[in-house]
């Protein structure tokens, strides 16, 4: 059975539906999310009014199967005003399904503070004013971890200070490492007043054919941990890009402006690990333990043999963003700003996209000091730390701008050919051509993990590229697949082992039928589904802005043409179309 | 001679909680509410992770504990649940000060390592492993 949490804010009130109806139909995760968001949500909502509705979902592998580790959710971006999804692991998805419920929906607002205890099939209005505006993510994260049950069966999601102020890419943290990280949720749960969700469960969830069941499992098992399928998430990890794509001159680099950078070994994932690397952490179900925790030691001023040590958790995204995009190369520079966006709750893919276009904006004179308050130089750290505080704070009109992201930035004060947004959303950290930035403009998030077209670009270096259509064809392949996964819901990581034949003899254990064939035709019914709900909430794919500045550096040595660019758009614009007309 | 589950170096564990899965499977039912171990942070995860399980002691004070004689001695240590004797009281739950004796909320009985080893299977970090005793 497939229960749906709904709660009110606005009411205090909440309430259980069997909607097996939906998970039936749509498997689960993304399918089932967004049905119930598109049964919620007012498509003219504001994104930061109660009218908004946040929904979380789990699947039929979650609990299950290794690597099913993810949530999914849904909402209205207050970033793009768009569609927003955002997924993590953490501990988050095995909660929700061992709490009994399969998705979680909250709309309404609060009129204080409070954060929820779900647990034991009831929700928990808690007052959470003392919590408000506590400075650090992590000091909120211990609170409620000694004040609330379930200790090691639980979840504990929250927000920051950004969240609390409506930065419009303030995310929501889970397990102190993991995010909902892009499109702004935090901002719909700071203005909903909801600080945090705890969340705990002891259910147990019975398995159709278990011979089976075990025997699927540790094949999987095998591969994850046997294997080299995902042996590069534990060693490096994420961060093992970053000399990757240096190498390959794909790493974006001080907005753009370049796209490789002097140094970049002292970012990157090796150096890291042999110089940094204090622990690995997994989500829950999940042996690969990709989340590397940074050891990073500092001293305080003025007081000798006086020391700190704090865990950064890091990854290629946040690297980018906050390292090379800024032109860091500074290993402890870069690691205590990714520190300081993990305190507030920012997501750090925006904000250091944000950081990049402002650090331009004031070279070329477009703002000034009395705008940003603080000198921003490429490799500044301590200007930046500064600035990701005023950011938060909101301290002046400018930063009031900048929280907005920066596509309403440089509409204000200019520089939109070097602000690095797509489809409302700052850019990913692939700059290798055009199957990433295709994926950047046309994927449903305008995330790198829509299509990851970027994986077409590596395997077509030095080789020519296949005509637009063609290369829109295998990003929409590629992105109608993703949704069964984010409908299972596994994570990506793991997209080599959940093949298609695996994924159906796993749900067959579970007594779910279905085929390769009818996995594949339900995972473009999911992405059209999604695509429908983009484009009822106000998308336009003809007035996607393409930044000129992705046209004048070159991507893995060689330049994009507009044309094919716009050739592409122009197909898919068609093709979507075409898509939204089959009943 | 028997055998028992050990940890074997907690300060490997990254908290992943495959073993509680695989301990939970033996039901053949999914999630971790019937697992005899149980992993969870010490403070956060940055500091690492508690492995709790069955020490497997000589005298359990569990057993001890129980005023039905439901919980009896195991060859090697720890004890053997007879569900039939079993009246829920959860004194067990309470005599072990390490916290290893869990609880199964749907039957009303303890959940008590049985020291089978399927767990080590999973474990791809050595946390766990079986001991001769």
């Amino acid at each position: 059975m497939w229960n749906v949490l709904y709660v009110d804010l606005s009411k205090r009130d909440f309430w259980v539906e069997d909607r097996q109806d939906l998970f039936d139909r749509w498997l689960g995760g993304i399918g089932v999310a967004i049905q119930l968001f598109r049964e919620e949500i007012k498509l003219d909502a504001d994104p930061l009014s109660p009218d908004n509705v946040v929904v979380f979902a789990v699947g039929p592998l979650t609990c299950l199967y290794p690597m099913a580790s993810k949530t999914v959710a849904i909402f209205k971006s207050p970033l793009t005003g768009n569609l927003g999804e955002s997924h993590a692991g953490g501990r988050s998805a095995v909660a929700i399904r061992m709490a009994g419920y399969g998705a979680i929906v909250i709309k309404g607002a609060s009129d204080m503070p409070v954060y929820l205890t779900i647990g034991d099939g009831t929700v928990r209005f808690r007052d959470a004013s003392t919590l408000w505006g506590i400075r650090s993510t992590v000091t909120v994260g211990r609170i409620l971890r000694e004040r609330e049950y379930g200790r090691g069966l639980r979840t504990i999601m929250r927000i920051g200070r950004a969240g609390e102020n409506l930065v419009r890419y303030a995310c929501v943290v889970t397990e102190t490492y993991r995010h909902f990280g892009r499109l702004g949720l935090g901002a719909v749960f700071g203005s909903k007043k909801l600080k945090a969700l705890v969340i705990y469960g002891r259910e147990s969830i019975p398995v159709k054919e278990p011979r089976l069941y075990r025997k699927v499992y540790d094949e999987i098992y095998d591969l994850a941990v046997k294997s080299e399928l995902m042996k590069k998430y534990h060693d490096i990890g994420t961060s093992m890009n970053v000399n990757m794509l240096n190498a390959i001159k794909g790493l974006p680099t001080m907005n753009l402006r370049y796209s490789s950078l002097d140094k970049a070994e002292l970012i990157s994932g090796e150096y890291l690990a042999e110089n940094r690397l204090g622990r690995r952490v997994a989500c829950s179900h999940c042996p690969i333990a990709c989340i590397h925790l940074a050891a990073l030691r500092e001293p305080y001023e003025g007081e000798p043999y006086f020391y700190k040590t704090t865990y950064v958790s890091y990854d290629y995204e946040p690297i980018y963003a906050l390292g090379s995009m800024l032109g860091i190369s500074d290993t402890d520079g870069m690691l205590r700003l990714l520190d300081s966006v993990e305190i507030y709750g920012l997501d750090a893919m925006s904000t250091g996209v944000a950081l990049a276009w402002a650090t331009e904006a004031y070279e070329k004179g477009l703002i000034t000091v009395n705008d940003t308050l603080v000198e921003l130089r490429w490799g500044y750290v301590e200007g930046y730390l500064q600035a990701v505080r005023y950011i938060v704070d909101q301290v002046n009109q400018f930063y009031r701008d900048l929280s907005l992201g920066v596509d309403h930035a440089s509409r204000i004060y200019g520089g939109e050919d070097y602000a690095l947004a797509f489809g409302g959303n700052e850019m990913p950290g692939y700059s290798t051509g055009y199957g990433a930035y295709l994926t950047y403009l046309t994927g449903a998030r305008h995330s790198h993990l829509d299509s990851a077209g970027y994986s077409l670009d590596e395997k077509l270096l030095g080789k020519e590229y296949p005509p637009p259509e063609h290369l829109i064809d295998r990003l929409v392949e590629e992105e109608a697949w993703r949704q069964i996964l984010s409908s299972l819901v596994v994570c990506f990581f793991a997209r080599g082992i959940y093949i298609a034949d695996r994924v159906a003899e796993a749900l067959k254990a579970l007594g779910i039928n279905h085929t390769r064939d009818t996995l594949i035709d339900l995972g473009f019914k999911i992405y059209r589904e999604k695509y429908k709900v983009k484009l009822d909430l106000g998308f336009r794919i003809d007035s996607l802005r393409i930044p000129r500045r992705i046209l004048e550096t070159e991507c893995c040595g060689r330049s994009m043409d507009e044309t094919y660019l716009k050739a592409a758009l122009k197909y898919f614009e068609e093709k979507v179309k075409g898509m939204l007309s089959e009943t | 001679m028997g055998k028992r589950l050990a940890v074997l170096d907690a300060e490997r564990c990254v908290g992943c909680q495959m073993c509680m899965f695989a301990c939970n499977r033996r039901f053949s039912s999914g999630g971790y509410s019937k697992s005899a171990i149980h992993v969870r942070s010490v403070g956060g995860f940055e500091k690492g992770f508690t492995v709790v399980v069955c020490r497997a002691c000589e005298d359990p004070p569990c057993a001890k504990a129980c005023p039905t004689n439901a919980l009896r001695r195991r060859v090697g240590g720890g004890v053997i649940l007879d569900p039939s004797r079993c009246i829920g009281c959860e004194r067990c739950v309470d005599a072990c000060v390490i916290g290893a004796v869990s609880w199964d909320e749907e039957k009303n009985k303890p959940v008590v390592c049985v020291h089978c080893g399927y767990c080590t299977r999973y474990c791809p970090y050595n946390v766990i492993g079986l001991e001769e005793v």
